[in-house]
């Protein structure tokens, strides 16, 4: 059984080393993802019979759409995982991935409406899904919000935690009362063909969902790096790197 | 009134939890009754913002008759963002809070005694001014009656997810600005549902569905929120 000390690496100066060597493997494979799924997604995959050329955005537009949810629970997570268990490096995680979340929840709602001029004929239409990934933006935007406001990154990491955490337990509550709100109230809800997708379709669509997702993991390996170095700045471990020293 | 809590407190940890509750209440109402003028600006605020919306939209009462319950819902919900900067700032910049956080009764109950001040002094004139300000937008009298029902049951969720806010905002630059992005987009179900109640009444379903929904999300913030606003305060007091 591989044996392996997960707690070691919950100090941010063995994680600060073990981050930068797996920066570059997660950004590699992200690389190989992003160039085979888009050359899938545009040569490969068959033209859609209803929506022809321009469902092709889908493939960058469903993975964000998914990875802004997930990434804000994990971020919630971390969160949590810091304000109970006091751990630092677990806030420091919920701080790094917070840019990448906003950045995918703000790519969802533009290539949305890209894809919503062309087939809806409108930019924006106060569907539920679309006010609810807003929402998430505005979430996303609070918790850096008040993280920067907070001068002590302690007091601001448990602050911040304690927002992420009861927006995670809103965001159902959110997501049902808009979808209801919209329901009750505006007849038509649009709705995409449920028909079962080209195989093609469903491998260019993995493989750009995967892409993505390694994508967000470099980069918040990448922020969690800069946090450590500024955090721990006072620190001697700190002055003995090899990049400080030069 | 400071000392006379302290007081309150040296005289033994017998205090009950309702009479921490009625003594923090009334004394949060003297103090507000102390500074009439905030609470006043409070719903002065509110029948401006209320105003503004047919000055902006155009006096054709077809169009703000089906705008009314949203637009004085939004009002209301600007109007409580508004004041919840004093709802702990006072008592924190001259040391009363660091006082109150040492009580052996718990914390969470002296919250709810906070909030419930709060809510008298911010949200129900709110809920006393909206019929006069639902009859600008001729609404009709069955309309007033869940516009007022709604609100008496959405306002304080506002002042207790506001409160929140508020206390994890305690003593930040800026924090007016910023408790307002943090509370806002919480505060979206207590829109939909309160507005959602009244828009049914007008095109004439039931609004039962809407208010039973409000009133879980009062229930759900009575008993979650004091607690989530004591530990916002110990972060941000320590």
């Amino acid at each position: 059984m591989l044996a392996i000390n997960w707690f070691k690496y919950s100090a941010p100066s063995t994680f600060y080393g073990a981050a930068g060597k797996m920066i570059p493997w997660f950004a590699g494979a992200s690389a190989i993802l992003f160039i085979v799924g888009l050359y899938m997604g545009f040569f490969v995959a068959p033209t859609d019979v209803q929506q022809s050329e321009a469902y092709r955005i889908m493939f960058i537009h469903v993975p964000v759409s998914i990875l802004s949810m997930i990434i804000y629970l994990i971020m919630a997570g971390y969160a949590a995982l810091g304000l109970i268990f006091n751990t630092r490096l677990s806030a420091m995680m919920a701080s790094a991935l917070a840019p990448t979340g906003a950045l995918f929840a703000f790519l969802s709602l533009w290539t949305g409406a890209l894809w919503g001029k062309p087939m809806w004929g409108a930019w924006w239409v106060w569907d539920a899904r679309l006010t609810s990934e807003l929402i998430l933006l505005f979430l996303y935007l609070g918790f850096i919000a008040l993280h920067a406001s907070i001068d002590d990154p302690r007091r601001g990491d448990r602050a911040s935690a304690l927002l992420a955490i009861i927006g995670s337990v809103n965001v159902p509550i959110i997501y049902f009362s808009v979808k209801w709100w919209n329901t009750l109230h505006q007849g038509a809800t649009i709705k995409l063909s449920g028909t079962s997708m080209h195989v093609a379709m469903q491998q260019s669509l993995l493989t750009m969902f995967l892409a993505c997702w390694l994508f967000a993991i470099t980069m918040a390996l990448l922020r969690v790096r800069s946090i450590i170095l500024e955090r721990e700045r006072n620190n001697q471990w700190v002055m003995d790197l090899a990049e400080i020293k030069k | 009134m400071n000392s006379q809590l302290i007081a309150q407190q040296k005289s033994g940890a017998d205090l009950s939890l309702t009479r921490l509750l009625i003594l923090v209440i009334r004394r949060d109402l003297v103090l507000a009754m102390r500074r009439r003028a905030d609470v006043l600006t409070t719903l002065i605020f509110f029948v401006i913002v209320v105003t503004l919306f047919p000055l902006g939209v155009g006096p054709e009462l077809n169009l703000l008759r089906t705008m009314a319950p949203g637009t004085l819902w939004v009002a209301a919900l600007l109007a409580s963002m508004l004041s919840l900067g004093r709802l702990f700032s006072a008592d924190y910049l001259d040391g009363t809070l660091e006082q109150m956080m040492l009580i052996p009764q718990s914390l969470s109950a002296l919250v709810l005694g906070k909030m419930a001040a709060h809510w008298m002094v911010s949200g129900l004139p709110l809920v006393l001014m909206a019929p006069v300000l639902g009859l600008q937008f001729d609404m009709s009298a069955e309309a007033l009656g869940i516009l007022i029902l709604s609100l008496l049951m959405g306002t304080p969720i506002l002042s207790m997810i506001g409160s929140i806010g508020a206390a994890l905002t305690l003593g930040l630059r800026g924090g007016g600005v910023l408790v307002s992005l943090l509370v806002l987009p919480l505060c979206i179900p207590v829109l939909v549902f309160g507005a959602g109640a009244v828009e049914a009444v007008t095109s004439g379903i039931s609004p039962v569905s809407h208010l039973s929904l409000l009133g879980a999300l009062l229930l759900l913030a009575f008993v979650s929120t004091p607690w989530v606003t004591a530990t916002a305060l110990r972060i941000s007091m320590e």
